[in-house]
């Protein structure tokens, strides 16, 4: 190992941040790019299935938390494009990786937020499944994704209330209120566990990652936890558990469960789930259809420039004069 | 003079019109979210669009109040037509492209402020309080549809061409703002609506001022179209209701 390998190894050793003016192994670079830009996409992509029904929320008090919830969304983009920025990759660049499909975004937004009862199941579920990873990742290596996280994490917290409490209100209705509740959760209950990834065993990534500490906590350990804590939640919800073979086991001192139909899993992330060809050709369209303001935006830019420093000169040839 | 019913009844129906402005220019401009040039304009327009549907709730619970006849701000938003609805036409035409919805945006957000300082002088302390938390949404609102026409106006060829094109769209909605009918001329005699008729100068120099700076034509008063505040709509406001009141209609006396 050389000196700069050393100390780097130290640092991740002693729970020392990595930032960003720091040495790091080029390898650990890449890793944090295509980690944190993939969360920023996942937030950025994850806009369409919720602001899909900003317009058709059954209330005014549902939309406008709904509508601030979707601007939180866009906002943790903002803020991980902005971590990301520090590895030295432009946001240009992220948004050209993501649009030609080399970069990757999170596959549960490729599945159809088609009821009301979605949206609810995406607060609870999703983002609650993003949480327990989130939580873990406060603690990651490198210092501008940590401290992205710790804010994340508070916001992510309160969308996953307003999402558990627009299925208790679903639940509490009347009966067809509560079968749209059980079908959101039985389509979203699946996907969700998946947003932790591939077995252990399976995981590309995952065997580096977690010796330089960008991951804290395996796939399976943290999908456990969310397999734990959602098994009440069910409850109190009065909703059927989707997974027939859940079942509390005394001497692991968690739940059981069945089998992830990892073919799905697949299937989808290579392009076979309801939305995968849309999410990303809204986002190309809206990028293109902006094309014709940011290039307004430049050259106001310019020409504001431009009259400063006219400005600036014809003081100067006075003052001379 | 009016009785203290009567008084009461006219404010009730002022209050829905506001609420209405608010509802329907809310949507519009929620429709932006996920659709921006890019992720700062989709936040600012989510910022923007939950400014006015907080204050359609505002208004129409206040409305309710009013009313006191178990009507809630959901039912006035969620089941009704829109020959009910009362709302200016120029806050129901479609989001268009960046510059349309800009161009809009700048048109009533000068009016807004205008009207909002007048409104927080009403007798009416439910109205003036308000007034006094929208007005503060709406300088926010102004500096950035005044800075964004500015730059387009002043930007490329295309972007000038495009705001050009939407203000001469625009523009014969814009004197509908300006109009009273007898109800708000009571309720303007009563010290509790807004003269509006007299806020038209006033805008008009703002407006003005901002165009010569965006490097905008100002278009001529030669067509006119009204009648928003009597439920006469263009055809867009029935799409839009559509699409607003699906779910809440199809599941009647849900709670959510």
């Amino acid at each position: 190992m050389t000196p700069e390998e050393q100390n780097f190894m130290r640092k991740i050793e002693t729970e020392e941040k990595i930032e960003p003016k720091d040495w790091m192994p080029e390898a650990y670079r890449k890793n944090l790019i295509r980690q944190i830009s993939q969360h920023a996409h996942s937030e950025v992509i994850g806009t369409q299935p919720e602001g899909n029904w900003i317009t058709r929320a059954p209330s005014l008090r549902r939309k406008a938390v709904l509508l601030a919830k979707v601007q939180d969304e866009a906002g943790h983009g903002l803020y991980l494009y902005s971590a990301t920025e520090t590895l030295g990759i432009s946001r240009d660049e992220m948004i050209a990786a993501l649009q030609d499909g080399s970069a990757k975004y999170a596959s549960i937004f490729n599945y159809p937020a088609q009821t009301w009862g979605d949206v609810g199941a995406i607060g609870w579920l999703v983002d609650g499944a993003a949480i327990v990873n989130q939580v873990s990742l406060q603690r990651t290596s490198y210092g501008p994704y940590a401290r992205a996280m710790i804010r994340i994490c508070k916001e992510e917290s309160f969308h996953q209330r307003q999402g558990y409490e627009l299925m208790l209100e679903l639940c509490r209705g009347t009966p067809e209120q509560k079968a749209m509740a059980q079908d959101s959760l039985n389509r979203f209950y699946w996907p969700a566990l998946m947003m932790f990834g591939p077995h252990d065993s399976e995981s590309a990534h995952s065997a580096r990652s977690m010796q330089w500490k960008i991951k804290r906590e395996s796939n399976d350990d943290l999908r456990q936890k969310f397999i734990d804590q959602t098994v009440k939640q069910i409850e109190f919800l009065g909703l059927e558990h989707p997974d027939k073979a859940i079942c509390w086991n005394e001497a692991r001192g968690h739940y059981d469960s069945g089998e992830i139909d990892w073919d799905e899993f697949y299937a989808v992330i290579n392009g076979n789930g309801h939305c995968n060809r849309q999410r990303l050709q809204h986002h190309i369209k809206v990028h293109e259809e902006g094309s014709w303001v940011r290039e307004a935006l430049a050259a106001y830019n310019e020409k504001q420039k431009a009259r400063k420093q006219q400005a600036e000169a014809n003081k100067s040839n006075q003052n001379v004069a | 003079m009016m009785s203290e019913q009567q008084l009461q009844q006219a404010t009730f129906e002022y209050t829905l019109r506001l609420g209405d402005d608010a509802l329907v220019l809310g949507h519009r401009i929620s429709e932006w979210v996920r659709n921006g040039p890019f992720l700062e304009e989709d936040i600012a327009y989510g910022n923007v669009a939950l400014d006015y549907i907080g204050r359609a709730r505002m208004f129409y619970g206040y409305a309710a109040e009013l009313a006191d006849d178990g009507r809630t701000e959901d039912s006035f938003a969620y089941t009704r037509s829109e020959r009910e609805f009362s709302n200016l036409l120029i806050n129901e035409l479609p989001r268009g492209d960046f510059a349309y919805s800009q161009v809009r945006q700048l048109l009533v957000d000068i009016y807004a402020n205008l009207f909002l300082t007048r409104l927080l002088q009403s007798k009416d302390a439910t109205l003036a309080a308000i007034a006094a938390k929208a007005i503060k949404e709406s300088r926010y609102h102004l500096r950035r549809s005044r800075e964004w026409v500015i730059r387009l106006g002043d930007g490329t060829e295309e972007s000038q061409h495009r705001c050009q094109l939407a203000l001469d769209d625009i523009w014969g909605y814009s004197h509908e703002m300006f109009e009273m009918d007898a109800l708000e001329q009571q309720l303007a005699d009563a010290g509790i609506g807004v003269d509006v008729s007299s806020l038209r100068d006033d805008w008009l120099v703002q407006i003005r001022e901002i165009l010569a700076e965006a490097t905008l034509q100002l278009p001529a008063d030669d067509w006119k179209v009204s009648g928003g505040r009597d439920g006469y709509h263009t055809e867009f406001l029935g799409h839009l209701l559509t699409e607003l009141q699906i779910v809440h209609r199809s599941y009647p006396g849900c709670q959510w």
